[in-house]
C-alpha cells in the first residue's frame, strides 16, 4: 500500500492503493469517477480509455503508480456540459446505443482529432480498431468523428 | 421465452404506492430535464404537492411535471424512450417537461421480460390508452372548472384549451383531475396517426447527453456506503462442485476479507441458479482479483466432463444426414426428391457462440434484516425478483430490484444467476457487495448459444420449380439447461427459422434428431433464426444458381402468389412468437414487399468490379419482415471487405424510426461478429476462449461500412427491431461472398482459406 496523489481533470486526488492496482480501479473505485469503464482488463476492448499527458492509454492496463504526475483527463473532465465537439458530434449523430463503450470512443476520438484535424477512414479504423462496440455503432462514430472534425475545424476559423 | 399477453386494464394505483415506486427510482435512473413553469396567472401551475397518477405508469404535479415510467430494460434498443414517448404523445404532453423514470421489478407494471423483441408489440396499445386516458381526465377536469361540455375542451402541448382560447397548464389541473373517477376503456379514443407529435417522428434517446459525459450509471457503476467486491473462481464444467482449496494465499493479499466456498447446483443448472465456486470478497475489485489468482482449488468433474464441442458438433453433423423426427410435413418428400430432375444438398454448420456484452454480468446487492435489495442490469426484473427470494428464502415483497442502464446484454442478462450470487454473498458477509464478472468469467461461463449441425436437400422437377424441400436441424436444447428431459429442440426453437417456411413448395419435411444439453445454453439475439436463416437463406442462393435464374427472382418466384399462411400448412409445432396467427398472420405479401423495396434500393444487379459482389437474404422473425442485401468485396488475400448493407423493414408502423435505424445497423455489425469472427469451443468441458483477443467480434474495419435502412411505411401493428436485423444478414453475407469469390460457405465463422466439405 502506498499514498498516491493523482492528479485527474486538473483536481489533485490522493489515494491509498496498491502500486500495482490497474489506474482503472483506481480512478472507478478510490476517486469515485465512474464514466471510464470496464470491458476486459487486456487492452483489448478500449472501454476504459484516458488521456494521460494527452495521449490515450487504455487505464486498465497501467499501473497506478505510473500516472504519477501526470496530467489525467477522463470523460467526466472533457467538458462541464457536454460541450466538447467530440461530444456534440456524438450527440448530433445519437451514436449510443447502449453507451457503454462511448466514454472509451468518446476519448479515443478526442486523441486522434488532436493529432490529426482531419482524419481519412483509414486513420479512423486505425486509430478506432482497439475499440470495441458490441452494439455496432461503428458507422456513426465514424460519421461523429468527421462531423467533429468540421465543428472543430469551424470554430477554429472563427476564432 | 413468455411471450403470453397479459391484460392490460388501465387501473387506479394507490398513490402511496406510486409515490414509493418513483422515489425508490429515483436513487437510480433520472433525467437531469429543466423542470421551469411556475406561471400561476395564467394557471398553468396547481397546488405543488398534487398528484395525479391514474394508472401505475403515468404520474403528474401541481407544478406540470409529468413521470413517465419505463418498465422495461434499456440495453441499447432506445426502449427506455420510445415507450414514454408513445405516451406522451397520446397525452399531449411536452417532452422537454417530461422526466423519465426507471420501474423496479414489480408485477404491477405488467410484462417486464424485456428480450424476444416484444416491447413495442405488447405495450404501443396499453400505453397509448394510458396516455389517452390521463388526457380524457384532464380535459374532464377543465370541463368541470369552465362548466363547459368537455368535448369543448382539447388537451394539446401540456395545456387543455377551450374553443374561447382560453386554457389550464397540466399542474393547475393535476389536482382536479385526480379527485374524477377514471372514465370506463370504452370512452377512451386514441388519436388519429396524422395528429402523432412523436410516434413514427425523429427524436434522440433520454440518456444520450449522460452518457456521452460518462454520467450514466450502468450496473457496474452502482455503489453504496461500505460497498464490498466479490468475484467467485467457479468449475470450468457448468454446474459441477468444488473438491477442495486452499484460501491461505489469498487471505494474505492486503484487502481480501473474506474467502468461502459456494454450493454448485449440479447439471442441468436451470437459468437462475449461481455456479457456485470460491467466492473472494474485498475492499476493491484489484484486491478481490488478486485474492482469487492466489487460491488454490481442486474441482470435482459432473455429468458433462467429456464434453467436446467439436466431437460433438460432427456428431451432430453425421446423424443431420440420415431420417430424424418429422416435426412439419406435407406430401411426400422421399418420391419428390426421387422424382427431381436437379437436386441442391448441402450441410451447415454453426459453433457456440457468447453474448460478450460490453459490461460484462455484475450486480450490487445488499441483504439485511430479511430483506433484500439490489441494483442490476438485468432484462427480467420481476424474474430476478423470483429468483432472489427463492434463493434467500424470503417474501417477494422484502425484495427490490433497482433496474440500472445495462451496457448491453443480447439475452445474457435474462439469466439472473449474477444477481443471485450478490445476493447470497451479501448475506455471507453482512454488507453491501457488487459482484464482479471479469471478462474471463464473461466468456467461460456464460449461457452459449447452442451449436448447430443441419442438413438440406431440396429437389428442383421437370418444370425448373422446386419440389421437395427437406431440412434438418440437430441442436441441443435451451430447455436442457433447466430440464434433463429436453433431448430435442421444441416446436418454438423451430419456429424460429425452419417450420414457419414461408415457401409454396408442395413436399416439405423439417426433421430433428436428439442432442444432449452438456453446457448451459441460452438465448442469444434471434436465437435459433440464427443458424436456420443461414441455412436456409444460403440454400436458397444455391436454388437460383441451379435453376438459373436471378436470386431475388428465385425467392419471389418461391414464395409465391401474395396470402395469408395458414395454420395447417405450417404443422402443429408451429408457434408464432407467441401471438395467435389471425392477430399476426404471416403474411407474404409483406415479405415480398419488402424483397421488392430492397431490390430497387440496394441498386441490385449494378455492375461491379471483380471480386465484389451483392447477395440477397430474406427473413421474418419476430413477426418483422426483412430483406438484406449486402454488397462485399474479398481480395487475394481472401481478405472480406463489407462494403454496404441495405435493408428493407416492415416492422409496422415505425414508432421510433431513428432506433429502428440504428437497431439495424448494429445488427448488421453484430451478425457481422457471428459470420466472420466469433466461435467457441469447448475441451473437457471447458470452454478455450478467454477474452476479445480470442473470442473475436467485429471491430471497426470488419463492421459493415455502411448500413442503410429502408423503413416501409406501414400500419401494421409495431413489431420488435432488435433481433430481426441478425438473420438475414449472415446468409446475404455468405451470397454475396459467393457472387465475389464462386465460393459457398457452409460454416461459421466464414474462413475461406480453410477447404471445407459440406
Ligand atoms: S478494459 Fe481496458 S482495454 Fe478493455
Ligand atoms: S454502444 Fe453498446 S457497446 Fe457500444
Amino acid at each position: 500500500m502506498a499514498s498516491i496523489t493523482l492528479k485527474i481533470n486538473n483536481k489533485n486526488h490522493t489515494v491509498e492503493a496498491d502500486p500495482k492496482m490497474p489506474l482503472l480501479w483506481a480512478i472507478r473505485e478510490l476517486v469515485g469517477l465512474t464514466g471510464t469503464k470496464y470491458g476486459c482488463g487486456v487492452a483489448q476492448c478500449g472501454a476504459c480509455t484516458i488521456h494521460m499527458n494527452g495521449l490515450p492509454v487504455r487505464s486498465c492496463s497501467i499501473p497506478v503508480s505510473t500516472a504519477v504526475n501526470k496530467e489525467i483527463t477522463t470523460i467526466e473532465g472533457l467538458s462541464e456540459n457536454n460541450s466538447h465537439p467530440v461530444q456534440q458530434a456524438w450527440i448530433q449523430e445519437q451514436v449510443p446505443q447502449c453507451g457503454y463503450c462511448q466514454s472509451g470512443q468518446i476519448m479515443a476520438a478526442t486523441a486522434l482529432l488532436k493529432r490529426n484535424a482531419n482524419p481519412s477512414d483509414k486513420d479512423i479504423d486505425a486509430a478506432m480498431q482497439g475499440h470495441i462496440c458490441r452494439c455496432g455503432t461503428y458507422p456513426r462514430i465514424r460519421k461523429a468523428i468527421k462531423a467533429a472534425a468540421q465543428i472543430m475545424s469551424q470554430k477554429a476559423s472563427t476564432k | 421465452m413468455n411471450t403470453e399477453i397479459n391484460e392490460h386494464k388501465i387501473f387506479k394505483v394507490s398513490r402511496r404506492d406510486f409515490l414509493k415506486t418513483t422515489s425508490m427510482s429515483m436513487s437510480g435512473l433520472l433525467l437531469g430535464l429543466q423542470f421551469s413553469c411556475t406561471d400561476k396567472e395564467k394557471n398553468l401551475t396547481g397546488n405543488p404537492s398534487a398528484v395525479f397518477s391514474p394508472n401505475v405508469y403515468i404520474n403528474i404535479n401541481g407544478n406540470g411535471d409529468v413521470f413517465l415510467i419505463a418498465h422495461r430494460s434499456e440495453m441499447g434498443t432506445g426502449i427506455r424512450t420510445s415507450l414514454p414517448l408513445v405516451m406522451a404523445d397520446e397525452l399531449e404532453a411536452d417532452w422537454s417537461r417530461v422526466k423519465v423514470v426507471q420501474a423496479v421489478g414489480d408485477e404491477k407494471y405488467g410484462d417486464q421480460n424485456t428480450d424476444g423483441s416484444y416491447s413495442l408489440r405488447m405495450f404501443y396499445t396499453p400505453l397509448r390508452k394510458a396516455g389517452a386516458t390521463v388526457r380524457l381526465m384532464l380535459e374532464q377536469a377543465a370541463a368541470k372548472e369552465w362548466n363547459v361540455d368537455v368535448s369543448e375542451c382539447k388537451a394539446q402541448n401540456h395545456e387543455v384549451v377551450h374553443t374561447s382560447g382560453k386554457a389550464f397548464g397540466f399542474g393547475y389541473l393535476a389536482e382536479k383531475a385526480a379527485a374524477l373517477p377514471v372514465p370506463e376503456e370504452s370512452m377512451i379514443a386514441l388519436k388519429d396517426a396524422k395528429d402523432f407529435k412523436y410516434i413514427t417522428k425523429q427524436s434522440s434517446i433520454v440518456d444520450l447527453k449522460d452518457i456521452v459525459t460518462g454520467k450514466a450509471k450502468f450496473g457496474l457503476d452502482s455503489k453504496l456506503p461500505n460497498t464490498k467486491i466479490a468475484v467467485i473462481k467457479r468449475n470450468p464444467e457448468a454446474g459441477a462442485g468444488l473438491k477442495s482449496f486452499a484460501m491461505e494465499a489469498a487471505m494474505k493479499i492486503p484487502g481480501v476479507i473474506k474467502v468461502f466456498s459456494m454450493d454448485a447446483p449440479g447439471f442441468p443448472t436451470n437459468f437462475n441458479k449461481p455456479l457456485g465456486g470460491v467466492v473472494v470478497v474485498a475492499e476493491n475489485t484489484w484486491a478481490a482479483l488478486k485474492g482469487r489468482e492466489a487460491l488454490e482449488v481442486e474441482w470435482l468433474p459432473g455429468i458433462n466432463a467429456d464434453y467436446n464441442s467439436l466431437e460433438y458438433g460432427n456428431d451432430m453433423l453425421k446423424r443431420a444426414k440420415t431420417k430424424g423426427k418429422v416435426r412439419r410435413s406435407s406430401g411426400n418428400i422421399d418420391q419428390a426428391l426421387r422424382k427431381a430432375k436437379k437436386i441442391v444438398e448441402a450441410d451447415y454448420v454453426v459453433p457456440h457462440l457468447a453474448h460478450a456484452p460490453m459490461e460484462t454480468p455484475c450486480a450490487l446487492a445488499h441483504f439485511h434484516d430479511n430483506t433484500c435489495e439490489v441494483w442490476a442490469p438485468v432484462q427480467d426484473p420481476q424474474g430476478t425478483r423470483k429468483s432472489l427470494a427463492a434463493a434467500l428464502n424470503i417474501d417477494i415483497t422484502a425484495v427490490t430490484v433497482n433496474v440500472t442502464l445495462l451496457g448491453g446484454a443480447f439475452g445474457r442478462k435474462s439469466k439472473p444467476d449474477f444477481v443471485v450470487e450478490a445476493a447470497l454473498i451479501s448475506k455471507e458477509i453482512n454488507a453491501p457487495v457488487k459482484i464482479m464478472w471479469t471478462r474471463e468469467d464473461d466468456i467461460q461461463h456464460g449461457f452459449y448459444h447452442f451449436p448447430s449441425a443441419q442438413h438440406v436437400k431440396v429437389g428442383i422437377d421437370e418444370n425448373n420449380n422446386v419440389s421437395a424441400w427437406l431440412h434438418r436441424s440437430v441442436f441441443p436444447s435451451i430447455g436442457g439447461t433447466a430440464d434433463p428431459a429436453a433431448k430435442e429442440p421444441s416446436g418454438g426453437e423451430l419456429s424460429l427459422g425452419m417450420i414457419d417456411l414461408p415457401y409454396a413448395i408442395e413436399n416439405i419435411s423439417c426433421e430433428t434428431q436428439q442432442a444432449k444439453t452438456k453446457i448451459r445454453i441460452g438465448w442469444l439475439r434471434s436465437v435459433s433464426n440464427i443458424q436456420h436463416a443461414f441455412a436456409v437463406g444460403c440454400t436458397l442462393d444455391e436454388v437460383a444458381q441451379a435453376r438459373g435464374v436471378d436470386p431475388v427472382q428465385n425467392i419471389l418466384d418461391m414464395l409465391g402468389a401474395d396470402r395469408m399462411i395458414d395454420a395447417s400448412v405450417l404443422g402443429p409445432e408451429f408457434e408464432n412468437y407467441g401471438e395467435k396467427l389471425e392477430d399476426f398472420p404471416w403474411n407474404t405479401g409483406r415479405l415480398r414487399n419488402v424483397i421488392e423495396t430492397v431490390r430497387e434500393k440496394s441498386n441490385w444487379g449494378k455492375s461491379l468490379p471483380k471480386g465484389s459482389g451483392q447477395g440477397i437474404a430474406v427473413h421474418r422473425s419476430f413477426l418483422t419482415y426483412v430483406a438484406c442485401v449486402v454488397e462485399v468485396s474479398v481480395d487475394e488475400n481472401s481478405k472480406i471487405k463489407i462494403i454496404k448493407v441495405d435493408y428493407a423493414v416492415d416492422c409496422g408502423v415505425p414508432v421510433n424510426p431513428e432506433r429502428i435505424t440504428s437497431q439495424f445497423e448494429g445488427g448488421a455489425a453484430f451478425a457481422a461478429s457471428l459470420a466472420l469472427k466469433s466461435e467457441i469451443t469447448v475441451v473437457k468441458s471447458a470452454v478455450q476462449q478467454s477474452n476479445f483477443h480470442n473470442y473475436q467480434v467485429a471491430r471497426m474495419a470488419d463492421a459493415p461500412y455502411e448500413t442503410a435502412v429502408h423503413i416501409i411505411d406501414s400500419a401494421e401493428k409495431p413489431t420488435g427491431v432488435g433481433e430481426p436485423p441478425v438473420p438475414p444478414f449472415i446468409p446475404a453475407l455468405c451470397n454475396a461472398i459467393f457472387a465475389a469469390t464462386g465460393k459457398r460457405v457452409r460454416k461459421l465463422p466464414i474462413n475461406l482459406k480453410e477447404e471445407v466439405n459440406l
